[in-house]
């Protein structure tokens, strides 16, 4: 932001972001635990079918494509915003939202088909792992575009205020902390599922 | 359709039995009881507008310790109806609970002794002493201070609500393992209460600890580096940094367990390739860290009062940081201690015993440097010291059982016997427990502007002590002799004896209790004789009395200089510089904390009888309270520099 900042404000902004790094921290503990349930669990399929059975990798590619393209649009908002760009920030933050919908409807599209073929969480330990650890990051995913849908309604209404900026700020930090969830998901998940 | 409205809830889920009716009663008694004052003396605008919305960190703290006042007495009453139903319970006779009755109350007793009295002390007193003893006027987050209290009031209410609803609680052990706790073998909503409890009251400590460690890391007084914050704090941080770092791994653990409750799904079930075992290893990462996040405060309260009333700069101060970030680390690294005869194998329980055992060494330094610090100090035995005296007696006579019980082949012995038991009463109470009584009466007059009577405490402090020792000793003995814990019924008639000493010793206990309750009453009335006029009663060294008692709502008109660790004493040895005010900002009340627990409990309760419109509503409702309170610009207030200065004149 090019405005100068009184003292005060700038204290509170900085707490604000820092605090925000604790809970995503937090939320990293989160989701090792969900992991080390995972990894746990993945090799009891009690009699159904195991990852290399299920993953259709060209497809999960293309969700990990939707989302890695996400984060960088979320950086353009982000530098936008820093210029002081406020329609090419909505922009960029409207393609954000468009492609992290994407990766959720895609995502629940693949739920949706495990469930018609009778491979719901309630088949096996290891299906139950699956759900809940891509269930928890898609659930972040969806909130994070309830939150992109009112970071942009505000600036979009109030302009890009100190505080606003700082609010993209820390739902830039949290789109690309997910996408390094992610990451680790289509890894440790997929990949090694798979292969 | 009446699924549809009201999910599993019938009719049958009303009291009908001697407990559910009488605790309802009990509950709508106390209920009808305040409303009634509340209503005669005209004070429901006071209440909502001077406390229930208030985010003044002092006002907060009072509230979490009256309401860990009343969860304790719940507690202590399951305590009381243990013991009774095993003083009673040999040989032909069955005592007066059910088994199944039995379990229910020490699942209970755990669980509020544990999450709602030790946690909510401790919540309680970190708001109030925290921002005093780092210079500062609130905490960083003064809206998620109040919601995570709110939250920890849902979490108490559901422990208490199948009084009303349902008429069981869970039978299962206070951490509830499976697949005991699954749905095959805990098919009622017990199990469900105990989740939402759990989960509710742990997002507020979540919240709770993120807020305490941004204001301990960015809100401290020019010039206090780290180095210089008084022991207190750092041991608040320790604790706050364990609370971040495993309240994440409990969410997760009880929510899988809701998952395979909720969904059918497999985590912890004995069938579709569950692994309840995994339940305990995550639940024990969580818990064992959870005991240190009890009792590190308390050694921090012990330093602080130790170093108080011995007139003396405490000893090895470094090495007491050192310790407390030691303890703070190695908790993390003994869980597996709780199960070592799982069959981890003997490298796996070596390397957990040993980590174990090696917590005595910083434990032991501690207390090293508290008695060193008395060591040629100029001691004044008040009743705050009586505490931290006992402390010592019985933290190190329970922290030897612990180091004892760290071997792994002995521990094979122990395991789920009643010196188990008898063991972590001792840390809990004698540790945290005597911590917290300790902090309360030397933070007393901070708080109140008057001293607590002494003759009366440390008469409770004796009797505390004694029962203690009289309740607790007979539960090693008993361990020794083959007496497992949670035990509604024994043959052996030898041990009939010792579990009616160890009731005997809770009777003293109560009575410590009650006099408490009367050095309380009797403060109260002798005020005027005990008024704390100075704001430093006790020639204290840190910042909190630096400033008037009780303090006003900004705590200092002007944020103090630190140059040294004991920074008030240095003050007033060098003399206090002309203050100059200026404009300072404060958050205004708010009632969005309030809002936002009532729409999470009423989504807990939707998920505990399975009511989806309940469920939507709950989490619809809180999503947009947070969402509003985010887009309100206008959450803080300005106190002039004229104003600040007129308050300061006045009432100096």
């Amino acid at each position: 932001m090019n405005e100068a900042l009184p003292a005060i404000g700038f204290q509170r902004q900085e707490r604000v972001a820092f605090g925000f790094w604790v809970y995503l921290m937090t939320d990293l503990i989160s989701f090792a635990a969900l992991f080390a349930a995972f990894s746990v669990l993945r090799g009891s399929t009690f009699g159904g079918p195991d990852g290399a059975d299920l993953f259709n990798l060209p497809f999960v590619f293309a969700e990990t494509m939707l989302l890695l393209v996400s984060s960088f649009t979320c950086g353009l908002a982000v530098l936008a915003a820093e210029q002081n760009k406020q329609p090419r920030a909505l922009i960029w933050l409207a393609v954000t939202f468009l492609l992290g919908g994407g990766f959720l409807a895609l995502e629940l599209n693949e739920f949706s088909r495990l469930v018609a073929e009778g491979n719901g969480p309630q088949r096996s330990a290891f299906l139950s792992a699956f759900f809940a650890l891509v269930g928890t990051h898609g659930l972040h995913i969806a909130v994070g575009l309830l939150w992109m849908a009112v970071v942009a309604l505000v600036i979009w209404r109030r302009g890009l205020s100190s505080k606003n900026f700082s609010n993209l700020l820390r739902l830039g930090l949290f789109w690309h902390f997910l996408d390094i969830v992610w990451i680790f998901i289509f890894t440790i998940v997929y990949l090694m599922g798979v292969l | 359709m009446w699924h549809f409205i009201f999910g599993n809830l019938t009719w049958a889920a009303l009291p009908h039995e001697w407990f559910t009716i009488g605790g309802t009663a009990a509950m709508f008694l106390m209920a009808g009881a305040v409303v009634g004052w509340l209503t005669y003396a005209r004070r429901w605008r006071w209440l909502w507008s001077e406390w229930l919305t208030s985010t003044d960190p002092k006002k907060i703290g009072v509230m979490y310790i009256i309401m860990a006042s009343l969860m304790l007495f719940r507690g202590a009453l399951d305590a009381a109806m243990i013991w009774l139903q095993q003083a009673m319970s040999v040989g032909a006779s069955h005592g007066y609970l059910s088994a199944d009755h039995f379990q229910q109350i020490f699942t209970a007793h755990g669980d509020i002794m544990v999450f709602f009295v030790t946690m909510g002390f401790l919540a309680g007193l970190l708001n109030i002493i925290l921002p005093l003893q780092i210079g500062a006027r609130d905490l960083a987050f003064p809206f998620l201070n109040s919601l995570g209290f709110w939250l920890y009031v849902a979490g108490a209410v559901f422990v208490n609500l199948f009084f009303v609803f349902g008429g069981e609680f869970a039978a299962t052990g206070w951490l509830s393992l499976p697949p005991l706790s699954e749905l095959a073998y805990s098919p009622g909503v017990g199990m469900d209460y105990w989740i939402w409890s759990l989960q509710i009251s742990g997002l507020g400590s979540l919240i709770a600890g993120i807020n305490f460690i941004v204001t301990i890391l960015k809100m401290r007084a020019p010039g206090m580096t780290l180095m210089k914050m008084p022991m207190f704090v750092w041991s608040s941080l320790c604790s706050m940094v364990l609370v971040v770092s495993v309240f994440p791994i409990l969410a997760v653990t009880i929510g899988l367990l809701w998952l395979d409750r909720f969904f059918g799904m497999h985590f912890f079930t004995s069938t579709g390739g569950g692994n309840p075992m995994m339940y305990v290893n995550l639940i024990w990462m969580w818990g064992h860290p959870e005991v240190y996040i009890l009792v590190i405060p308390s050694f921090g309260i012990f330093s602080e009062v130790v170093s108080t009333f011995s007139q003396k700069k405490l000893f090895g101060y470094a090495s007491q940081v050192a310790a407390a970030i030691g303890i703070t680390l190695l908790a993390m690294l003994v869980w597996l201690h709780h199960f070592f005869t799982m069959g981890a194998g003997a490298d796996v329980n070596a390397f957990f015993g040993i980590m174990t055992g090696v917590i005595a060494i910083p434990t032991g330094v501690q207390i090293f440097d508290w008695i060193s610090t008395m060591y040629k100090g100029k001691i004044i035995f008040t009743q705050s010291l009586y505490w931290f005296l006992g402390f010592v007696a019985t933290f190190t006579f329970g922290g030897v059982a612990g180091v004892l019980m760290s071997s792994p082949a002995a521990d094979f012995q122990f395991h789920n016997s009643l010196f188990l038991v008898a063991h972590f009463h001792t840390m809990v109470i004698g540790g945290a427990l005597f911590g917290i009584f300790s902090g309360l009466t030397y933070w007393f007059p901070k708080v109140t502007g008057f001293k607590l009577n002494e003759r009366l405490g440390k008469t409770a402090f004796w009797f505390w002590l004694t029962g203690f020792f009289t309740a607790f000793v007979p539960l090693y003995i008993l361990g020794f002799m083959g007496a497992t814990r949670r035990l509604d019924h024994y043959t052996d008639p030898a041990w009939q004896p010792f579990f009616i000493t160890a009731g005997i010793g809770l009777v003293i206990i109560a009575i410590g209790a009650a006099v408490q309750i009367a050095q309380l009453i009797v403060s109260i009335r002798q005020r005027r004789d005990n008024l704390d006029i100075s704001g430093d009663p006790w020639n204290g060294r840190t910042l909190e009395w630096s400033t008037k008692s009780p303090p006003p709502f900004y705590n200092f008109a002007v944020i103090p200089e630190v140059k040294s660790r004991d920074a008030f004493w240095e003050m007033k040895q060098g003399g206090r510089p002309q203050p100059v005010y200026q404009d300072i900002e404060l958050p205004k009340n708010t009632a969005m904390g309030i809002y936002v627990s009532a729409f999470v409990f009423l989504a807990g309760f939707g998920f505990v009888w399975h009511i989806i419109w309940l469920i939507v509503l709950g989490l619809g409702g809180a999503v947009t309270c947070v969402i509003i309170r985010a887009l309100d610009e206008e959450t803080e207030y300005t106190v002039t520099a004229a104003e600040l200065a007129s308050m300061e004149n006045n009432h100096s």
